[in-house]
């Protein structure tokens, strides 16, 4: 790792300042990207900006008709949280998926999603579940957040403080893992909202994306079946090592049909 | 700039100065000189230097020292009584042959100890779920997996016994 000096802030406000300040620092959330990238020097920051001690960041709490998360809040406490698991099993079920157990005692959901990897798991629940991200400024809206490969709506200085997740009447997400990795090479979060159906895929692009053919297909029914038939063009899907842009298009079909049957 | 953090390790305060870009795996072996926690990969795929970071089992290679400041570690070294007697995992692991080259035996050890607190009956397959990050390059699971099945149990009667004194 190339040096770098640490800051602890006491506030989001205090946090905010000191990026403000200095557009070379850092913040670190959970460290499972963060980390492994300092150490292939492959980011030399001046500072890291320490969330693990700013209070109001951790915790799940009904609102409404409505989940928040604290965007510190580790895979580990979303996976075993009663409410989660009560209230919205797909995403319990997804964060119990990320990565192995000791990874999803340190990593958050809002580093998961301000990083924004292509194969991460929790941009499907924000884009897929209608989520909306809250930061120290502003809501943006799940559908607006992700712009790109590792690229996000937010501004530089600005920080995730919570996720918000409308309840859906039934969701399922369904991953084809790496098995070394457990990162997502293809994975679909399916949802009936008050809104509608919502299908969104990640692993397979550059950024998590939605596919309408199958959302209007299962508006009509809500069943595996209703997605035969329906095929996504590999052009712009990734190619890599571990599959290529062909194989992860027939896996967007295959996941999605097992999400609609994980639905509830 | 070098930082000064305390650390409660194995139940004793240890004060360190290390910079910011130091590892807890490298503040717990080098700074502390408690070698029994491995640098295998170094990539938080293979789980040897997991260490419980507030009882919590983390990977030591991907936190930093800083990370840890105010908070209690737990190493490999801190599970045996201080009379040498094994932890009930540690002596799971014995009695079923649970290691082979015992590199990544520490890792697996203090990863099969959390498991007790998350799900102290978990099945053979559940364990093998939880071992996910843990590897074993001799491939010795087979009898991982049944020492840490035994060790869950033995954890289990352990704290049933000290209930009742």
């Amino acid at each position: 790792m190339y040096t770098f000096s640490y800051q602890k802030p006491s506030s989001v406000a205090d946090a905010v300042a000191t990026l403000t300040g200095d557009d070379d620092a850092k913040v670190v959330a959970g460290g499972m990207t963060l980390i492994p990238t300092l150490k292939q020097r492959l980011a030399q920051p001046s500072a890291l900006v320490d969330l693990g001690s700013v209070p109001g960041l951790t915790g799940i709490r009904r609102d409404g008709d409505a989940l928040v998360i604290g965007a510190m809040t580790t895979h580990a406490t979303v996976a075993a949280d009663a409410t989660v698991r009560s209230a919205l099993p797909a995403l319990a079920a997804l964060a119990g998926g990320i990565g192995d157990p000791a990874v999803r005692h340190r990593g958050t959901c809002g580093g998961s999603v301000a990083n924004a990897d292509p194969a991460a798991d929790y941009p499907a629940a924000v884009v897929g579940l209608g989520g909306t991200v809250i930061t120290d400024r502003r809501e943006i809206a799940g559908d607006d957040f992700f712009t790109g490969l590792f690229e996000t709506a937010l501004e530089p200085g600005e920080i995730i403080t919570a996720l918000r997740f409308p309840i859906p009447k039934r969701a399922g997400y369904a991953k084809f893992r790496n098995p070394a990795s457990r990162y997502a090479v293809v994975g679909v979060m399916v949802a009936e909202t008050a809104a509608g159906i919502r299908v969104a895929v990640t692993g397979a692009g550059a950024s998590v994306f939605r596919v309408a053919a199958m959302e209007q297909a299962l508006g009509g029914t809500f069943s595996p079946a209703a997605l035969d038939g329906i095929r996504i063009e590999a052009d712009d899907l990734n190619t890599d090592l571990h599959a290529s842009a062909e194989y992860r298009a027939h896996l967007v079909t295959v996941m999605a049909r097992r999400a609609v049957e994980a639905a509830s | 700039m070098p930082v000064s953090i305390t650390l409660t390790v194995n139940g004793r305060p240890a004060a360190l100065t290390v910079e910011p870009n130091t590892l807890l795996v490298d503040a717990i072996r080098q700074h502390l000189s408690l070698t029994g926690t491995h640098v295998g990969c170094d990539t938080s795929q293979c789980g040897a230097c997991v260490v419980h970071l507030d009882g919590v089992s983390v990977k030591s290679c991907t936190t930093l020292a800083v990370q840890a400041d105010g908070r209690n570690v737990t190493t490999i070294e801190g599970l045996a009584a201080p009379d040498g007697t094994l932890h009930p995992m540690q002596a799971a692991f014995k009695e079923h042959h649970g290691l082979q080259c015992g590199f990544c035996t520490p890792g697996m050890v203090m990863s099969a100890v959390d498991l007790a607190r998350v799900n102290p009956n978990a099945t053979p397959e559940e364990i093998r779920h939880w071992l996910e990050g843990n590897i074993c390059r001799c491939t010795g699971y087979h009898n991982i997996v049944k020492a840490v099945e035994s060790g869950l149990q033995a954890m289990k009667t352990g704290a049933a016994a000290q209930a009742a004194e």
